[in-house]
């Protein structure tokens, strides 16, 4: 099995389901001749031509209300929005119109596109290029949100996202895109919507993660080892809908919580993780739920390692919790 | 220093438009306007503060490299996201236009800017509300890696103009003397309450997009080597050498000048100290409200990044 990169996993799930799916269609800034500025749909126009991968003009609401159309005529669009930071002037197209065309029409229509973008900190992008407005989606009824942590998950995760019957934001952690590699098959497989995954079991202390900050959550995890706390460290995948199963079966095993997001706190979506444990497990709780996110500060260029949960903060808020 | 986004090629169009431009009047930027900001009197060593985000940055570090603002220089903020500058230097130079102030407002934008929903709006606010707006397009061939044809059907940027009752007009980008005059002329008429003008510069961008682009991987070497024919400095240059107005010693005396300057700043630059903790949660509102108090005391009395102790 090939070892892949994200960028390489992306691309390779691209590429199998426009081979087996003529209606899938990739468009957006750059995506064409050069392969997008982060490179994943390189080479993919020179292989399907520029009827399949169409580089747009600079206009975001463009990109995501021509790929709504398409949607609705059969097609199934995969937009890029180069960074997640400017996906705003399609704000509207996605939350008023995308999210909302099944319910509004009894059915009639839907929209299945997965609208690709990078997400999160760490590159030293300043606050244009960094930040993480998952929740602003999530928040908005009719949309899915995907965020994968590693390659082998982004291409089984962008599958399952293109077969989808529903509009999928799939969140790319642009800090992770080459710096982790795993095996990745060549050949397409699906890894569910909706499934959160268990990466390290532990009895004292959930930890709650996604993306680039799963990996400091790991970090943290190992740490607390060594002080003989034992935590168990959930990549959540798939943000929304979230698989509560999964976060509760483990919180009614430790009683403790950490959520850790590069969003800022307030309202952020670690807001409603820790709602709804409160409200399903809240006699199974030993300690006050903990947030370990950004801060409610725009995201700053020099100060981005204070800015970000990084594994120097998480680690202390794990022992906290499990020595409440 | 992490990055930049350059404007070899394009300092004519970006230079002599400023100087166009009187003292009394306000520039709004793209991004490329750096050598604008300079020409207002922003020192160097601001500049550089700015690209090493350093604590002497007047931005205090929270921007990136080229996201610079200067109000004492009539010059607004940098923003990365395509557009969101052009409504509102429409909107700042009407509210001029509603105080009998008779000023202008410069915008640049690449072409690429056109086609954002922005340019649309802001266009047509100014052909409305005839404000004293001068729209600045730097067509420098290529927005990123989409070439200029592929951004509008139309047979040139200016042509946009008409829908919108904007007088238009096109000018040679790379001639600093044409750009100057044809500026100045649009902003004096702006000025003085004949509403706003489009200006699309020709030009072309020497390097890549920024110093994470490289534009080899889409556009030809001829294409570039073709452009260079046409620096507009050189251009400038031989015209005031023929006139007499500078010389192969004014030449190197100013570059020796600069560089030993510029290493100065940097020198100074690199050896500032970063921003401080504190500073991160300051200006995000104009009185800290209790939860940034709050954060702020973890930040400050939290563990500290490996990187950074
Ligand atoms: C809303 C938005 N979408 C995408 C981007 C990413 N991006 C940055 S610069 C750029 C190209 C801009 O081209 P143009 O307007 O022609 O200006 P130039 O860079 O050529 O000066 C793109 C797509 C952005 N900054 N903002």
């Amino acid at each position: 099995m090939p070892e892949m990169n994200m960028v390489q996993a992306l691309n390779s799930a691209l590429r199998s389901e426009m081979h087996s799916d003529d209606r899938v269609v990739v468009m957006g800034e750059d995506v064409g001749q050069v392969g997008g500025v982060f490179r994943v749909t390189q080479g993919l126009f020179k292989e399907f031509g520029e009827k399949r991968v169409i580089d747009t003009p600079l206009a975001e609401g463009g990109i995501i209300g021509s790929a709504i159309g398409m949607a609705m005529y059969g097609m199934r669009p995969v937009p890029e929005i180069q960074f997640a930071d400017f996906i705003f002037p399609a704000f509207d197209q996605i939350v008023s119109e995308a999210a909302k065309y099944r319910y509004r029409t009894g059915g009639e229509f839907s929209c299945p596109m997965v609208v690709r973008a990078p997400v999160g900190g760490g590159i030293r992008g300043g606050h244009y290029h960094s930040q993480s407005p998952e929740s602003l989606f999530i928040h908005n009824a009719g949309l899915k949100v995907v965020c994968p942590s590693n390659p082998y998950d982004a291409k089984g995760l962008l599958l399952a996202s293109i077969r989808d019957d529903d509009p999928v934001l799939f969140f790319e952690p642009k800090r992770v895109y080459r710096a982790v590699k795993t095996d990745v098959p060549e050949e397409p497989y699906l890894i569910p919507l909706s499934e959160a995954k268990v990466v390290r079991e532990g009895r004292h202390v959930t930890v709650i993660a996604w993306g680039a900050m799963l990996f400091e959550a790991l970090e943290s995890a190992e740490n607390a080892a060594r002080h003989g706390i034992e935590a168990e460290v959930i990549d959540l995948r798939t943000l929304w809908p979230v698989d509560i199963d999964t976060i509760l079966e483990s919180i009614k095993k430790t009683g403790r919580v950490v959520v850790v997001h590069e969003a800022a706190k307030s309202c952020g979506f670690g807001a409603e993780l820790v709602s709804l444990i409160a409200e399903n497990a809240f006699l199974h709780l030993e300690a006050p739920p903990v947030r370990v996110t950004g801060w409610d500060t725009p995201f700053p260029y020099t100060l981005e390692n204070e800015y970000l949960p990084l594994a120097h903060r998480i680690t202390p808020a794990l022992l906290q919790a499990a020595r409440y | 220093m992490g990055f930049h986004i350059g404007s070899a090629g394009e300092e004519a169009a970006i230079v002599a438009s400023a100087a166009a431009m009187r003292e009394v009047d306000w520039i709004f930027p793209c991004y490329r306007e750096f050598g604008a900001l300079l020409w207002r009197g922003m020192p160097l060593q601001g500049y550089i503060d700015n690209m090493y985000g350093n604590s002497n940055d007047s931005c205090r570090g929270r921007q990136m490299p080229d996201h610079y603002s200067g109000k004492p220089y009539r010059f607004a903020s940098v923003s990365s996201p395509i557009g969101t500058q052009l409504p509102q230097a429409v909107g700042f130079s009407w509210a001029a236009k509603l105080k009998d102030e008779k000023i202008a407002v410069a915008v640049y934008l690449g072409e690429g800017a056109t086609s954002s929903a922005d340019f649309h709006t802001a266009m047509n606010f100014a052909g409305v509300f005839q404000t004293p707006t001068v729209f600045l397009i730097r067509n420098n061939g290529w927005a990123i890696s989409v070439p200029a044809s592929h951004q509008t059907a139309a047979k040139s940027f200016a042509d946009k103009g008409a829908a919108y009752g904007v007088p238009a007009v096109r000018v040679d980008g790379n001639d600093a003397l044409a750009v100057y005059k044809t500026v100045k002329a649009a902003a004096e008429e702006a000025a003085a309450g004949e509403g706003s003008k489009l200006i699309e510069m020709l030009t072309y961008r020497m390097s890549g997009h920024s110093t994470s682009d490289d534009p080899r991987a889409y556009r030809s070497e001829q294409e570039v080597e073709a452009w260079q024919q046409k620096d507009p400095i050189v251009r400038l240059r031989k015209y005031l050498e023929s006139n007499q107005a500078w010389s192969e010693k004014d030449e190197s005396d100013c570059v020796e000048q600069l560089r030993t300057e510029l290493k100065a700043c940097i020198k100074k630059a690199e050896e500032s100290e970063r921003p401080s903790i504190a500073s991160m949660f300051e200006d995000v509102y104009r009185e800290k409200p209790w939860h940034l108090k709050e954060q702020q005391r973890q930040a400050e009395q939290g563990p500290r990044h490996k990187a950074n102790h």
